[in-house]
């Protein structure tokens, strides 16, 4: 990633914020398949499971064994619901820890087995309530992302419709990454960015843009490795032709990692996740604390003389004693 | 010729008193530097900047930093109100770091450890790409040199600014945490005030040990989001320090005055696992123990011999499964030990 493309992009033009906006509708499109519209089109067979056995079975984060083309796989993903009451029953697609606990379990099973991994990623993020903060969400989302750098079987993550975060990379750590057209993928959503970062609720659409969030932009960044076209005016409109792209899309994406061997597969993987991001190396020096070479010097620190600067690393970066205010993190 | 005043002229900042924001008390900043930015009032722990962190904890002349040019670009062309450019810029000279993590290696009470620490007043220290990278190559030189690791986490979660690629920061700081488990080298976590979003969704809650100060906040969610999910008053205490003790999520809370000590602690009691390929004899001869229960065993060996007696006649049988016959010459029972 530090090789190609380290040239500054330009802000988005007008145009590209329209397309990126056009894009966020689309991939929150109340018709828009969920994965389990979508697995009777895709596998032969499924059967989902339930529970992570130590609390409770999350709605949100469905799963279990499935035939694709004859093979035995493991799907995971995020389900969303499709009216008001299948929303709530789902938690509108935001698992609580309990959920990515269910997907360990699964993909454990995985594991065991030596079946390949597809996992569907669609949510807004992980629900943010005060009982999945109680339960460990933070926790739970790590270790899923742990656990899978070192899963000993395929992965292969389609981007269905809203790659929310931490919420979407705790299923969605892949050797192969594969996004639908019209879906997104971003650290935040545009309108917590907007909140945040320009401090309105009205810049949802500036956000969206500025954020790179379609899944082309994600090509360019090297999250995603592929897209798969979505039918007419998006996927909404024809949820069977969009299962069997993805059908065509994850059959090559498998047989291309079915040859490799375990050990080529985990190098690979963190081969994958190691160059993800784009830095300069400079060169500059480490910094030290200030020399004290005379007499006079070392005199005046031990007597702690006026004038004589004290060797510690806190005056290289010295605080200057204000707690300041978050600028960009989420 | 400039007058010599009788005081000391500090390149310290002009305010000299800090408002503690936990309990109001104004604080003499040169007070405040020997409780360690510790309230003396009220206990308040202060955040602390990186080389103040590596004088509290890291012993005099061992830290060595690494990988300081790391800088990060704009690959995203983020303009927010600033942009991302301008900031980068005014948090380096702001803070006279080149960006939110400075990583090394250094000692404590004479362990060897890889170390990484945050700064809070770098861009909320937030995670990029060069966080990630800079977390990554420590955890990668841990591993390499068989040394534990620690990160001290201060941080606001992902940088928005990075977009995605900050969100994949979780996965590539994490990934080597896989490979330093089945290396059998620790790795402690310390969480400090505010440890939150991807950051401790990530590295910070996979931790070995976690270790975090005092009322230091530590949260997935904002705290606002989180109360506005059900619309009501959040429970005491929520996403501090003492309330992940309580729920079980960190391993312990230590005021910043016994943190050193208890690292130094932590790391001679959960040491680097000894590395896989030292065989058990080699270790066993070595060690005083292994010295002498190789002295006894021979000894033994060289007595029953002797007297012409089994010493394992208790034993049903040997590994293989067949049975062990009683002695009946010497020369059968050094064959059978063979």
């Amino acid at each position: 990633m530090t090789d190609v493309e380290l040239r500054t992009a330009d802000p988005p033009s007008a145009d590209e914020m329209e397309v990126a906006w056009r894009r966020v509708q689309l991939a929150r499109h109340a018709q828009r398949p969920r994965m389990l519209d979508l697995v009777p089109h895709i596998f032969d067979d499924f059967v989902e499971l339930h529970g992570d056995r130590a609390f409770g079975d999350d709605a949100a984060l469905v799963g279990g064994p499935a035939l694709l083309a004859g093979r035995a796989v493991m799907v995971i993903g995020h389900q969303k619901g499709t009216d008001t009451e299948s929303n709530i029953l789902r938690n509108f697609g935001s698992p609580h820890p309990e959920g990515f606990r269910k997907a360990q379990r699964l993909m454990r099973l995985a594991d065991k087995l030596g079946l390949p991994i597809v996992t569907f990623l669609d949510t807004a993020g992980a629900f943010p309530g005060p009982a999945a903060e109680e339960r460990g969400q933070a926790e739970a989302i790590a270790s899923s992302i742990k656990l899978m750098t070192g899963l000993q079987v395929p992965i292969v993550v389609v981007v269905l419709g809203e790659g929310g975060s931490g919420g979407a990379l705790a299923i969605g750590v892949g050797d192969i990454v594969l996004a639908l057209e019209n879906a997104v993928y971003a650290v935040i959503s545009p309108e917590g960015a907007s909140a945040i970062l320009w401090r309105s609720k009205d810049e949802a659409r500036t956000a969206a843009a500025a954020m790179r969030m379609t899944a082309a932009d994600q090509v360019s960044l090297g999250v995603v490795d592929a897209i798969v076209p979505e039918p007419g005016e998006g996927a909404h409109t024809d949820h069977v032709a969009t299962a069997r792209a993805l059908k065509a899309a994850l059959l090559e994406a498998l047989g291309s990692l079915s040859g490799v061997g375990t050990a080529a597969l985990l190098s690979r993987r963190y081969a994958r996740l190691r160059g993800m991001g784009a830095y300069l190396e400079t060169g500059a020096p480490s910094s030290r604390p200030p020399e004290a070479p005379s007499l006079r010097r070392r005199l005046g620190r031990i007597l702690h003389l006026p004038g004589v600067p004290r060797r510690r690393w806190s005056e290289v970066w010295p605080s200057d004693g204000a707690d300041e205010q978050s600028e960009g993190g989420v | 010729m400039p007058i010599k005043f009788p005081f000391s002229r500090r390149s310290a900042p002009t305010n000299t008193w800090t408002k503690c924001p936990a309990c109001d008390a104004q604080v003499f900043n040169r007070q405040l530097e020997r409780t360690m930015r510790v309230c003396p009032s009220c206990g308040h722990h202060f955040r602390m900047s990186v080389g103040e962190r590596i004088d509290l904890l890291i012993d005099r002349n061992t830290f060595e930093e690494r990988d300081a040019g790391l800088e990060a670009v704009d690959r995203l062309g983020f303009v927010d109100d600033k942009p991302y450019a301008d900031r980068l810029e005014a948090a380096r000279i702001k803070t006279g770091l080149r960006d939110a993590v400075v990583w090394g290696t250094g000692r404590i009470d004479g362990q060897r450890v890889a170390i990484g620490i945050f700064d809070f007043r770098f861009m909320g220290g937030s995670m990029g790409a060069v966080v990630g990278e800079k977390l990554a190559r420590c955890f990668e030189t841990a591993l390499a040199e068989r040394i534990p690791a620690i990160v001290i986490s201060a941080s606001g979660g992902a940088r928005m600014q990075e977009g995605t690629l900050s969100l994949m920061q979780l996965a590539k700081t994490t990934a080597p945490l896989e490979r330093l488990d089945a290396a059998g080298v620790p790795f402690i976590a310390v969480l400090t005030d505010p440890t939150t979003g991807g950051v401790l969704a990530s590295f910070a809650s996979l931790g070995d040990v976690i270790i975090a100060e005092p009322k230091a906040l530590i949260g997935f969610a904002g705290a606002r989001v989180a109360s506005g999910t059900v619309g009501e008053e959040l429970p005491e205490g929520f996403q501090s320090a003492e309330f992940l003790l309580q729920h079980g999520f960190v391993d312990l809370v230590v005021p910043r005055a016994e943190l050193r000590t208890t690292l130094s602690r932590v790391l001679q009691l959960l040491p680097v696992a000894p590395a896989a390929d030292v065989t058990t004899e080699d270790e066993r001869a070595w060690s005083p123990i292994g010295a002498l229960s190789g002295f006894a065993e021979r000894l033994g060996g060289a007595v029953s011999e002797t007297i012409g007696i089994d010493v394992d006649a208790d034993a049903a049988t040997d590994g293989n499964g067949t049975g062990r016959q009683p002695a009946t010459t010497g020369a059968a029972e050094q064959e059978e030990r063979g």
